[in-house]
């Protein structure tokens, strides 16, 4: 279909020279001047790509983020040189997809390399420095003959703020940001306590009592140092001053716990480590190397659940291919007759599973499957107790049946497209050699298809190998293992690991961990892309 | 095309001679056994889709309660859904459209401008992008869930408009999958228009936006719709990323609010789910069997491309 366009075309290309320079005649084919339309879309469309790039930019700067500055002032430099200048029309047409392909697509994946080599994660996504004062901060505890200060919540803006009062009488104003300050002009009350400044909200009880969470996690510091300790108040009313259980040495690295004396010091690991081995809650990001890939394949609570997980993903792919097909190809062949009344009708009841959302299929199966109120087991099979989803066996076959229901309809329609594609006259000829219906479908019939649907099923075994969605809605990919923490299962595919130790609820978010098994993952994509590829030779496509 | 040259198999042409009368056993070889097939292919295909809608329109709101097919009619379902504050099913709803349209159109326009400068301009790199864009599809953009999230999140430190738990945020990574596939069929149709046709034009004084928006655009939008309406139902059924990214159930999308109703308890709330799903399902049910011509012929084109 194509052969012809591209024939024209390529001769067309030298005749046009590779850099547009003019050369007269009806080949250059010149632009013709653009509409004004197409210079006003132009000059505001630019104009609000700079404008954001600019706030950006101007934010960037505030936060002192230097490299992703530079590269941002070069991205949208780029832009506007893309489409300021005359030439490079290609250029033109194709930079909005590819800036956002580069960004969310392959940045991305280059990002998750990145992570795959840090501890990122619960209790170390940040820096050093943040981690210290995360320390500081949730290591306070309450000065045991504390002065009691008299305290009012009051709010600028979104921020809350407390007054108080100290027993001496003397008012300030701090809050989270904002080491407590002397302020003079306050109202008092009758017994001399602070309930109001000017250009702030008093917050009333019944405010307090909404927002208990905020007013009760408010730490104002004393001064700029934490060490010198904080004002927290539980009640709104009455505030008293925290002081850290541990302080920061910041010559020696150290922290120290002020009752027991025991020295923290910077493991190496991204935490603070103590010489009996505890460690403070909070760590920070640091390379780890190959580490989280060797915890991948050596760590005992992992290994085995992993090479499980790994199976079973090839498994699952494999076996949704063979099923969709299978089913598919039977039916196809089944309908391929055009005197079969009804087929229309058949067909569209047929496919209706194809068209219904795919997140909504595995829930509506995990409710048909429920083992206790499902109606597989109530009403088809009459009181029925099977564990359909979890039971370790059962639940992959759950998750195949699920799966093919959703995929035959889609192989139905593709082997439908194929069969009627084949040339009749192999088949008469067949035929006329006394060949059998079954022999005529295993020599002629399937190779032929095979040829042209190759493609797909490979296509589709790639997209089973990553196909969350029921898995994830229909067992979560439970039974669960038992003999890991990790919140990984029997019909747990790669993806939805990755997905479950990243964001799951097991062990706490890991996502070093998760985006070294998505790099295992790309790898194995990779590796079945490449074979694929040359198995259709999909490449000779590109004209 | 080849299609019409034999519309039917060999077999057909044969068995089709007329015959006066055929024995039941003849009949069931040749033909029942086609309708059992079919009879029983389809009650396996529509089974759940009634069993759904029956739950949804069961009253007593429980999955034991539904043992049976549409024995109680109700609509308590459908009123429990709508008035329930923590989970704003209205609004999952409408973020659901938004997202799916803005970022279906939008993925059609970057791809239908990608594929015309692949199909009508000659420019260094070209086949090298067109087999990067191959390549770039084969990986997933759900892998690198891990570093989307993170990414995000740095993004809504310095522009809070489009970090986590934004809309925009999560088109916009919609939007980084516009390219691959869909310029790749979109491709294919643009180079079935003639290139004389822009190339008159040309002579004609229009400018090469003129060429695309007023020529090509209208012959080629079949395939715009074919690759909008496959978008959509792509960015509909989207969970692994909105999931991630939207975090208020404000701003949530029809996969992740639905998932969350039956996340904790499946039996408890199963009434109200079902309600959601068959107010989610129907209209890109209906869509999909309006347009299912087009897709299926697209589907089938595709595969026998050889």
């Amino acid at each position: 279909m194509s052969g012809e366009s591209t024939s024209t075309r390529g001769a067309a290309t030298p005749a046009r020279g590779a850099d547009g320079a003019p050369r007269g005649g009806k080949r250059r084919l010149p632009s013709g001047p653009d509409s004004l339309l197409g210079i006003l879309a132009k000059i505001i469309l630019l104009g609000i790509v700079d404008a954001v790039a600019a706030y950006a930019l101007f934010q960037l700067a505030v936060g002192e983020e230097w490299l992703v500055f530079a590269i941002s002032l070069v991205v949208t430099v780029g832009i506007n040189w893309i489409y300021l200048r005359k030439d490079g029309l290609p250029a033109k047409y194709l930079a909005p997809g590819v800036l956002f392909l580069l960004v969310f697509q392959v940045f991305v994946m280059f990002f998750s390399t990145y992570i795959a080599f840090t501890n990122y994660g619960d209790g170390h996504n940040s820096t050093k420095e943040d981690a210290i004062s995360s320390i500081q901060l949730s290591a306070l505890e309450r000065v045991p003959d504390s002065p009691q200060y008299a305290a009012t919540v009051v709010e600028d803006g979104d921020e809350l703020l407390l007054l108080v009062t100290d027993p001496s009488g003397a008012v300030g104003l701090g809050g989270a940001e904002q080491p407590l300050e002397p302020v003079q002009s306050a109202q008092l009350d009758a017994t001399g306590k602070a309930i109001g400044l000017d250009g702030y909200t008093t917050l009333q009880f019944g405010d307090i009592l909404g927002r208990q969470g905020e007013v009760s996690s408010l730490v104002v510091p004393l001064t700029d140092n934490l060490d010198d300790g904080t004002l927290q108040t539980q009640d709104g009313s009455t505030a008293y001053v925290f002081k850290p259980r541990l302080t920061y040495d910041e010559s020696a690295d150290t922290f120290t716990h002020v009752g027991t004396g025991v020295v923290y010091s910077d493991s190496g690991e991204g935490t603070f480590r103590a010489d009996d081995g505890s460690e403070l809650g909070t760590g920070w990001k640091i390379h780890v190397g190959f580490e989280n890939f060797a915890k991948a394949f050596g760590d005992d609570n992992l290994r085995g659940p992993l090479l499980q997980v790994v199976v079973w993903t090839f498994a699952f792919a494999f076996l949704s291919v063979i099923t969709t097909f299978g089913l598919g190809l039977f039916l196809a062949i089944a309908f391929n007759r055009a005197d079969l009344k009804g087929k229309r009708f058949y067909r569209i009841l047929m496919i209706l599973p194809y068209a219904f959302p795919a997140f909504l299929s595995g829930l509506v199966w995990s409710g048909l499957m429920n083992a206790e109120f499902g109606f597989i087991n109530n009403a088809i099979l009459g009181g029925a107790n099977l564990p359909w989803l979890t039971d370790p066996i059962l639940s992959k076959v759950s998750v195949l049946l699920v799966n093919l229901w959703l995929g035959y309809p889609y192989m139905f329609l593709v082997c439908t497209g194929a069969l009627q594609s084949l040339p009749a006259e192999a088949e008469e000829a067949a035929r006329m050699d006394g060949a059998s219906a079954w022999m005529i479908f295993r020599a002629i019939k399937l190779p032929l298809l095979l040829v042209s649907l190759a493609p797909l099923l490979i296509s589709s075994f790639a997209f089973n190998f990553n196909n969350f969605n029921v898995i994830y809605m229909l067992t979560g990919g439970g039974p669960r293992f038992s003999d890991t923490t990790f919140d990984i299962g029997h019909t747990d595919i790669l993806i939805t690991m990755v997905y479950k130790v990243a964001f799951g609820t097991g062990a706490g978010r890991d996502y070093g961990l998760a985006s070294a098994l998505a790099i295992i993952i790309f790898i194995v994509v990779g590796v079945i892309s490449a074979i694929s590829f040359r198995k259709t030779k999909a490449l000779e496509e590109i004209n | 095309m080849r299609a019409q040259n034999n519309p039917q198999s060999g077999a057909t042409t044969l068995a089709a001679i007329p015959q006066p009368r055929m024995s039941f056993g003849r009949w069931f070889r040749e033909k029942g056994w086609r309708h059992a097939v079919a009879i029983a292919a389809t009650l396996f295909s529509i089974f759940p889709l009634l069993y759904v809608l029956s739950a949804a329109l069961n009253p007593t709101g429980t999955m034991a309660g539904s043992t049976t097919l549409f024995t109680n009619i109700g609509l308590q379902n459908f009123v429990d859904l709508f008035s329930n504050e923590q989970r704003p099913f209205g609004k999952w709803f409408v973020n659901t459209l938004v997202i799916g349209v803005v970022t279906s159109a939008a993925t059609v326009f970057l791809g239908a401008l990608a594929a015309y400068a692949f199909s009508r301009m000659r420019f260094a790199g070209r086949r090298f992008s067109l087999l990067a864009l191959l390549l770039l599809q084969m990986f997933p953009q759900l892998l690198a869930v891990v570093a989307i999230f993170l990414l995000l999140n740095y993004i809504g430190d310095i522009i809070p408009a489009v970090g986590l738990g934004s809309s925009l945020g999560l088109i916009m990574v919609y939007l980084g999958g516009a390219l691959g596939v869909n310029t790749y069929l979109m491709y294919g149709f643009f180079n079935t228009v003639p290139k004389s046709l822009d190339e008159s034009a040309r002579i004609d004084g229009a400018s090469h936006a003129q060429v695309f928006f007023r020529i090509i655009m209208p012959l080629v939008t079949p395939i715009l719709a074919v690759v909008g309406l496959l978008a959509f139902i792509g960015i509909s059924s989207e969970f692994v990323i909105a999931s991630v990214v939207l975090t208020d159930p404000d701003s949530q999308t029809l996969a992740v609010g639905l998932y969350s109703y039956v996340a904790q308890q499946r039996s408890e709330n199963w009434g109200v789910f079902a309600a959601g799903a068959v107010l989610a399902a129907v209209p890109v049910m209906a869509l999909f069997l309006f347009l299912q011509k087009y897709i299926t012929s697209g589907l089938t084109a595709g595969s026998v491309k050889g």
